[in-house]
């Protein structure tokens, strides 16, 4: 921070300022003020405005054209008992699980095996992200096509082996697979590369000790790894549940042109595709943006989960939590050789 | 020994086999692209590539404005991309390297807002455009996207550490102002974070969807990826052409990106490690 005192100017000068003057310290800073002025000006344009006007709106009942009619919480508590919100609501939660779940584990798995692999390390990295760089758009529909009814690939294969074909775009279901397979391909190399630099930030020396001490290769995934790889699993984990909350191309160019937006059955009906539907598609903008902050509180509300969940990457907390557990093994170990002991142990992990 | 080597046959098996999964989604691409669409929907399909790739294509060109919506994406993707680097990297050095009054709330703020997500403003957006009739325009596509935080977010911790204090208080010495010292000092040795945000911006603007699909309301005026959904949704029944479609708009991307890709994806990795 050396730099920040000789750039503030120096002390001489901050005392020849005029007293009738504005502050020299904001008069010199003008250059830096412009300097980060671009960002808030267009996001006060782009951002601030548009989320208080969404507020504002979404107690409005309004087409774009006409005039605004106030209808208070009617759009919030319509939504409320809006089958087709709730059912894209469910439609995302589930398509978000049964992608994610799976991605994540799999991405620990390559990522492992990316860690001890010493050969082809950037071939196999340019193949795994090649997917996340992909339009998502030509991404889904070659998928279409995999999945399609009559005439895709998967039914082939099944009829190949003696299955019946499933008709995977017109059930539920089988559209959720669909999406979800989307993603995953999508995004499981993502979240590789990015366990593979929280493992590669690990210590040898952690595993050497363990090593040494005779733990098994499954105790070090356990114990060492996964505790380790915590804050980096926490960002996947939050990035994932942000970005499966938003799903919307997918759904989209699968049966946007098909007439119904969620496909056969809304099965692939999504809260931003609902989102978009409402407001872009039936001109009802207030419910669009009634919608967008449900969507908001969702976001939250699963970043918070998932915050809990994982345990946070604080730092402060992380180390006095293993500071508390190492006194109470003490204070278990001291309850082993008598009790005068224990006590004071005991007294001593209270304290903290 | 022994299992050593086990092991690391069995962990190259199963990265190659996850490599043959990311990969193949764009060999059966290249295979719908080469076939004519009877081929692909026979039984047992046809699964190598055939000698009507040249052929699908030209369809592409009769049917939509490719190289029109190219050239629109490539401006919108290029204008975003300069100015984002511009603005970015300008905040950046402000907030890394310098102290005034009220940096760290502004910087503050600027964090918070990585909690909105974007299809909040969505509609609210959309009106703010039409008012300033934007609508339809190459405007609508670039100035929104102008600055983000992210990119200033990550290029202030790329600069805290890349730029040394000594460099600043040499050109000052020199009488150098803020905005000089950005130039001379500042932007040399940001170059490679710059690089990473050029090419992250690049691809994000590119791939973008929902934005244009809701500005662009002019059918001669869309975006690649849109006019790629028009014609999945009008010729859908074509399959190849709809798929020669794809594949050339994906072909541009996938060049730049194996060309600057090495460093890109560790710099992914560090700006998540960041966070």
């Amino acid at each position: 921070m050396a730099v920040s005192e000789t750039v503030r100017g120096p002390a001489a000068n901050v005392s020849a300022n005029s007293p009738d003057g504005p502050p020299n310290r904001f008069r010199q800073a003008i250059p830096q003020y412009a300097a980060v002025s671009p960002f808030f000006i267009l996001f006060a344009i782009f951002g601030a405005f548009p989320v208080l006007f969404s507020i504002w709106l979404s107690f409005h009942s309004w087409d774009g054209i006409g005039t605004m009619k106030w209808v208070g919480i009617e759009q919030y508590s319509y939504l409320l008992t809006d089958p087709s919100f709730w059912k894209s609501i469910t439609n995302t939660l589930i398509i978000w699980v049964i992608s994610t779940v799976p991605m994540l584990a799999l991405a620990l798995v390559i990522a492992n095996a990316l860690h001890n692999a010493t050969r082809f390390r950037t071939f196999y990295r340019i193949a795994y992200f090649i997917p996340n760089i992909t339009s998502v758009v030509a991404v889904t529909m070659v998928f279409g096509s995999i999945f399609s009814n009559n005439f895709g690939l998967l039914n082939a294969f099944l009829q190949s082996i003696g299955l019946d074909k499933i008709e995977w775009l017109s059930q539920p279901w089988g559209i959720k697979i669909a999406i979800a397979s989307i993603v995953a391909w999508r995004w499981t190399g993502y979240n590789a590369i990015i366990f593979l630099a929280g493992l590669q930030a690990i210590s040898s020396d952690i595993y050497e000790a363990a090593r040494v001490d005779g733990a098994s290769p499954r105790q070090m995934f356990w114990r060492i790894t996964v505790p380790l790889l915590r804050p980096v699993i926490l960002f996947t984990a939050v990035t994932s549940t942000i970005g499966g909350l938003q799903i919307f191309t997918e759904s989209q160019v699968l049966f946007g042109s098909s007439g119904a937006i969620g496909g056969p059955g809304d099965g692939g009906l999504t809260i931003v595709s609902y989102l978009y539907d409402s407001a872009f598609g039936k001109n009802q903008f207030g419910y669009g943006a009634a919608i967008g902050w449900a969507l908001f509180i969702l976001i939250v509300l699963f970043s918070v989960i998932n915050w809990r969940l994982i345990g946070g990457n604080d730092d402060e907390r992380l180390t006095s939590r293993a500071a508390r557990r190492v006194q109470r093994r003490i204070a278990a170990e001291r309850a082993a050789t008598g009790k005068a002991d224990a006590d004071a142990g005991k007294e001593h992990a209270d304290a903290h | 020994m022994r299992t050593e080597r086990v092991r690391t046959v069995v962990g190259h098996a199963v990265l190659m086999l996850g490599v043959v999964v990311s990969i193949f989604p764009f060999y059966w691409m290249l295979v719908m692209a080469s076939n004519t669409t009877p081929d692909i929907f026979a039984y047992p399909p046809k699964l190598v590539i055939g000698s009507h790739l040249f052929e699908n294509m030209g369809h592409v060109l009769d049917n939509i404005d490719f190289f029109g919506a190219m050239l629109l994406t490539l401006v919108a993707s290029l204008g975003v991309t300069v100015l984002v680097l511009f603005f970015d990297s300008l905040a950046a050095f402000a907030f890394a390297k310098y102290e005034f009054p009220g940096r760290d709330l502004l910087f503050g703020l600027l964090l918070a807002t990585f909690m909105i997500p974007t299809q909040l403003a969505l509609v609210p957006q959309f009106v703010t455009l039409a008012e300033f009739g934007w609508i339809g325009s190459l405007k609508a596509l670039i100035i929104p996207g102008a600055a983000n935080a992210f990119g200033i977010f990550w290029m202030r911790q790329y600069a805290k550490g890349a730029i040394p204090d000594e460099l600043i208080s040499a050109a000052k010495v020199d009488g150098a102002g803020f905005f000089r010292q950005y130039l001379t000092v500042g932007l040399p040795v940001l170059r490679p974070g710059l690089a990473f945000l050029g090419i992250f911006t690049f691809i994000n603007v590119w791939n973008d969807y929902l934005w244009p699909l809701i500005v662009m309301t002019d059918p001669n005026k869309l975006t690649l990826q849109v006019a790629l959904q028009q014609l999945n949704g009008v010729y859908g029944t074509d399959y190849s052409m709809v798929m020669a479609g794809a594949l050339m708009s994906v072909i541009p991307l996938i060049g730049v990106f194996i060309i600057g890709g090495r460093h890109f994806i560790a710099d992914i990795a560090a700006g998540a490690m960041k966070f």
